[in-house]
């Protein structure tokens, strides 16, 4: 539809008026044969009706010529079902190399993603104004630059695939740890894992596609147990893991096994296996810690990042205890400093520490940053844990 | 669509070239301008004199004021452009990167915004 009709708004309005309609309609009619189809048909007819309206406005030709080609795609849904993936073509669409690495993957999590323009500022840690401004421009390029709408052909699939991963990794952690609303949005997390699987089946061969796959399903696996039933945060230690999802962390493994056998190890994979390891520990005691702070070290040399480092710190204080892995926290305070899990993991280890005064101001920092509700409960609770008088005193 | 194709390279690089070497590069650019009429996109398309040959022009408070030599100073200048026509910015990439230049320069491709 977007290659049609050449502009971006247009075509994404037409999708959004249809599924409006789709949720009117389907409830009374019943959800039609091929829903996809249904979408597009109810898209089109829909973006013919915004531009008969147009075309009273302003008598463009180009807007004529638009409408003819649009008409004789027909209204057969059988004819529009033919399209693999409405939403592939939409997110190669979105992550253009053309476009900026955040532009990507900012418009792919409003356009396929679904999310409000403050949910995405917050995800990348930024203003609403300045990621409104971001969409904006990148809506203006696909149109002006002509960026087609379309699945890249299988020669151009290897450089454009890293930018689809990352915004699928976003939209993925979005739902796992939702700025806003419940804590854990299953829906974002299952829109990820189908647009990853559609990836999988469309590049078979592509190692760090199936790490996602991986990575993702071995963590959206303890969904059940990551909220207690009042809906609050319950931190990897205390989970009961007999509610993890077992056949979920087996397709799990068995993509990473077979990601791994390609040799062309990438930090998706890693990120998997480390995931993995979790996963595969019956109790807490049962984590192989030495071998997650090798992993995360792995990934540093990849992709270095400071939220990398924050976790390899984290793994090295499980590993070694809480006095080792305080120092290496520390020295990404700079890098970090608004970034809520920075402040709340600094505050965890100084309270194993029993430096509680300095962790009580640690955890303070994280509820001036943190958004979530849940997430602002739990550290209100652990709060009050270090702040209480301990006995004897 | 249109598109130009901006070719940047090092223009001393080209001054430095043996007769051979320029004879090579100025095939290859022959081949590829065949490759691009053959497609249906060329439009028009030349190479320019170096910067030595370029006048700067700016009319300040009414007065136009030249002066020799390009604009700014930079690494790579300006030495020649294709304008093509082709369905989409993937096809004008396809164009920008079979460019000679394209292997050591770099090519801006613009769309052509029709007036």
């Amino acid at each position: 539809m977007i290659r049609v009709l050449g502009d971006f708004d247009l075509a994404e309005d037409a999708v959004q008026e249809a599924f409006a309609a789709a949720l009117e309609t389907w409830p009374r009619r019943g959800i039609p044969d091929n829903p996809g189809a249904w979408i597009t048909t109810t898209a089109r007819n829909r973006a013919i009706d915004r531009l008969r309206r147009e075309r009273t406005l302003r008598d463009k030709t180009e807007t004529l010529d638009q409408l003819a080609e649009l008409e004789t795609l027909g209204g057969d849904e059988t004819d529009v079902s033919q399209i693999p993936d409405d939403r592939l073509r939409l997110i190669f669409t979105c992550c253009h190399p053309a476009l900026a690495l955040d532009a990507r993957v900012a418009l792919t999590l409003r356009t396929l993603g679904g999310l409000t323009t403050p949910e995405i500022a917050r995800a990348f840690l930024t203003s609403e104004a300045t990621m409104a401004q971001r969409l904006v421009r990148a809506k203006r390029k696909i149109a002006s630059a002509g960026i087609p709408y379309r699945v890249p052909p299988a020669e151009l699939l290897p450089e454009r695939v890293p930018a689809v991963l990352a915004a699928l990794y976003l939209i993925f952690n979005e739902g796992y740890r939702a700025t806003e609303g419940p804590l854990v949005r299953s829906e974002l997390c299952e829109e990820a894992i189908r647009l990853t699987r559609v990836l999988v089946r469309l590049m078979p061969r592509e190692p760090e596609a199936r790490g996602l796959l991986a990575l993702m399903l071995l963590q959206h696996a303890r969904r059940d147990s990551r909220v207690d039933p009042a809906g609050d945060l319950v931190l990897l230690d205390d989970q009961d893991r007999s509610q993890w999802d077992r056949s979920m962390i087996a397709e799990g493994l068995d993509e990473l096994d077979q990601a791994m056998e390609t040799q062309h190890p990438g930090p998706y994979q890693v990120q998997a296996a480390i995931a993995a390891l979790h996963d595969r520990a019956a109790r807490p005691q049962d984590t192989d810690w030495a071998q997650i702070v090798a992993l995360y070290t792995t990934l540093a040399a990849m992709s270095p990042s400071p939220v990398v480092g924050l976790n390899r710190a984290v793994a090295v204080a499980m590993a070694d205890g809480p006095g080792i892995g305080l120092p290496l926290v520390d020295a990404l305070q700079d890098e970090l400093d608004r970034y809520h899990l920075f402040h709340s993991a600094r505050a965890d280890l100084l309270r194993r520490l029993q430096r509680n005064d300095e962790s009580a101001m640690a955890y303070r920092r994280a509820l001036e940053l943190a958004t979530n509700p849940r997430e602002r409960t739990f550290l209100e609770r652990r709060l009050r844990e270090v702040t209480a008088p301990s006995p004897g005193t | 669509m249109q598109y130009m194709l901006l070719i940047y390279g090092d223009e001393t690089v080209g001054a430095q070239m043996t007769e051979e070497e320029g004879a090579k590069l100025g095939q290859a650019y022959g081949e590829y301008s065949k490759w691009l009429a053959d497609k249906g996109w060329m439009r028009a398309g030349d190479a320019l004199h170096d910067t030595s040959h370029a006048t700067t022009v700016r009319v300040r408070g009414g007065e136009t004021v030249t002066t020799d030599g390009p604009f700014a100073e930079t690494k790579e200048q300006l030495g020649g452009y294709y304008l093509i026509e082709c369905e989409n910015l993937d096809q004008a990439i396809e164009a920008a990167s079979k460019i000679p230049t394209a292997a050591n320069g770099s090519i801006e491709v613009r769309p052509v915004d029709a007036m």
